[in-house]
């Protein structure tokens, strides 16, 4: 192993495939934060309407949440086999924990003489959700979509272990061929691609509630 | 169905009970490695975690750590470390890889947990200790740490949970632990091998947090509200809002 750290005629040769595996990165995330919101979305509001259903709710995406990815897709792959299917049940599993607790906890938040004024001026319990309470709670809402694409971005990379992966095809490469310019490769970039998400989406979010001040924004894990 | 009946079968074999590739050494390597590596961990942020939320300075490093860990997949760290370690630790076989990918994965919860809980001390509270006349050291030591207590034990817990969850990849770089049954399977297409390997560490991560939060229980202070008690509570991003 007299190489250089990183050949970069290595990675200045597979420039293509860099492009495939990163677009393939992102559309396994976009794919799994898409249909993990729109399972989510409602679960969260059943849980904030039917109070009592909250902590079953939770409970059962957060044993989701803690079943080690390997092993999530290892087992699923005896079901589905080497598919994307696979892959996105496991990502999709592990977003719902998440997404749900940041709507619920965003709706909690709206003031209830925000809600009471709304209520005053005759508008209806649906009018109430849709006008008042979902945009008031979007940035805490958007805040849980932030967690849930980073923390996805991480976990695709495991799926090159059942021959997906994304930029994770490139950290299995320098794995299988004890070669750390692929490794690094597809851990810098993996890294670079949440951090550019998450500005993004912050960015995209800032823009579309111009009505909420982000007072402060701080993360506990 | 026969694949629920093959983890069975694999789970009840008698053999695959014993010897230096049997359950119960797979899970000593793994629970060993997770202990390890947490409790290195906990050495090395704790007292960074303290001191931040103590002293209110440092929050932008420790919160940047804290993202940028999030973001970090333990997968790449494995692949990027460990052909350094092969070179360098040629005797460690993925361990020193996987020790240090664990190590890692185990600093953001801690650090931001501990300063973030030692720093939502109330300030009147810090105010009254320092009129009675108490140093700094009695402060941290008689009302911020314990004070901090549950949230620092919900950091450790994810910590733990994170690690124990994330040791199975250890046997991708050819370490042990319970993650050899799931790599093996896959490799001989043995089905059964891989649920029974699936279900010892789901096993283990949930046993891991409940332990860690029954502790957490027991250590906190009487009379404090129980915070962050349901899974996966605290991973909700706290955003203040103002209605304009």
């Amino acid at each position: 192993m007299n190489e250089p750290f990183v050949r970069w005629d290595w990675i200045a040769d597979h420039s293509d495939q860099i492009g495939t595996q990163l677009l393939e990165h992102i559309y396994l995330t976009a794919l799994a934060i898409g249909i993990g919101f729109l399972i989510a979305f409602p679960l969260a509001l059943i849980a904030y309407r039917y109070r009592r259903l909250y902590a079953p709710i939770a409970g059962i995406t957060g044993i989701l949440y803690t079943i080690p990815s390997l092993a999530l897709f290892a087992v699923l792959q005896s079901y589905t086999g080497l598919s994307t299917t696979t892959a996105e049940i496991g990502l999709v599993s592990y977003t719902l924990l998440i997404l749900i607790r940041n709507v619920v906890s965003g709706l909690d938040g709206v003031p209830a003489d925000v809600r009471e004024a709304a209520r005053g001026m005759g508008y209806s319990p649906r009018q109430i959700l849709w006008r008042v309470d979902l945009p008031l709670a979007a940035p805490v809402i958007a805040a849980g979509v932030r967690i849930a694409t980073v923390t996805t971005i991480g976990l695709v990379t495991v799926t090159a272990l059942i021959g997906k992966g994304g930029l994770g095809y490139f950290i299995l490469l320098g794995i299988r061929g004890l070669f750390p310019t692929a490794a690094l490769l597809g851990s810098v970039l993996s890294v670079a691609l949440a951090v550019v998400v998450d500005a993004s989406l912050l960015a995209i979010q800032k823009a579309l509630t111009p009505w909420s001040r982000t007072v402060r924004a701080r993360t506990v894990s | 169905m026969d694949i629920v009946r093959d983890a069975f079968a694999f789970l009840t074999d008698g053999a695959n009970w014993a010897g230096s590739s049997g359950i119960p050494t797979r899970l000593w390597e793994h629970v060993q490695m997770s202990l390890i590596a947490t409790g290195l961990a906990l050495i090395v942020a704790l007292p960074v975690g303290l001191a931040i939320g103590h002293s209110r300075k440092g929050e932008f490093l420790a919160s940047s750590v804290g993202n940028i860990g999030r973001a970090l997949p333990s997968f790449g760290v494995l692949g990027l470390v460990f052909p350094f370690t092969l070179r360098y630790l040629p005797g460690s076989i993925g361990f020193a890889a996987t020790l240090i990918a664990l190590f890692l994965l185990a600093i953001p919860p801690i650090l931001i947990n501990t300063y973030v809980g030692v720093q939502g001390v109330d300030e009147d509270t810090l105010e009254a200790a320092r009129g009675m006349g108490m140093d700094w050291r009695q402060v941290l030591v008689t009302l911020e740490v314990p004070l901090a207590l549950p949230l620092i034990v919900a950091g450790v817990r994810n910590a733990a949970v994170a690690v124990v969850a994330t040791a199975t990849l250890g046997a991708v770089v050819a370490w042990g632990g319970l993650g050899r049954f799931i790599i093996d399977g896959f490799a001989t297409g043995d089905h059964g091998q891989i649920l029974a390997g699936a279900f010892l560490v789901a096993c283990l991560a949930v046993v891991t947090e409940l332990g860690i939060a029954a502790m957490g229980r027991a250590l906190s202070p009487r009379g404090l509200e129980p915070r962050s008690l349901l899974p996966g509570e605290d991973l909700v991003l706290d955003v203040g809002i103002e209605a304009s």
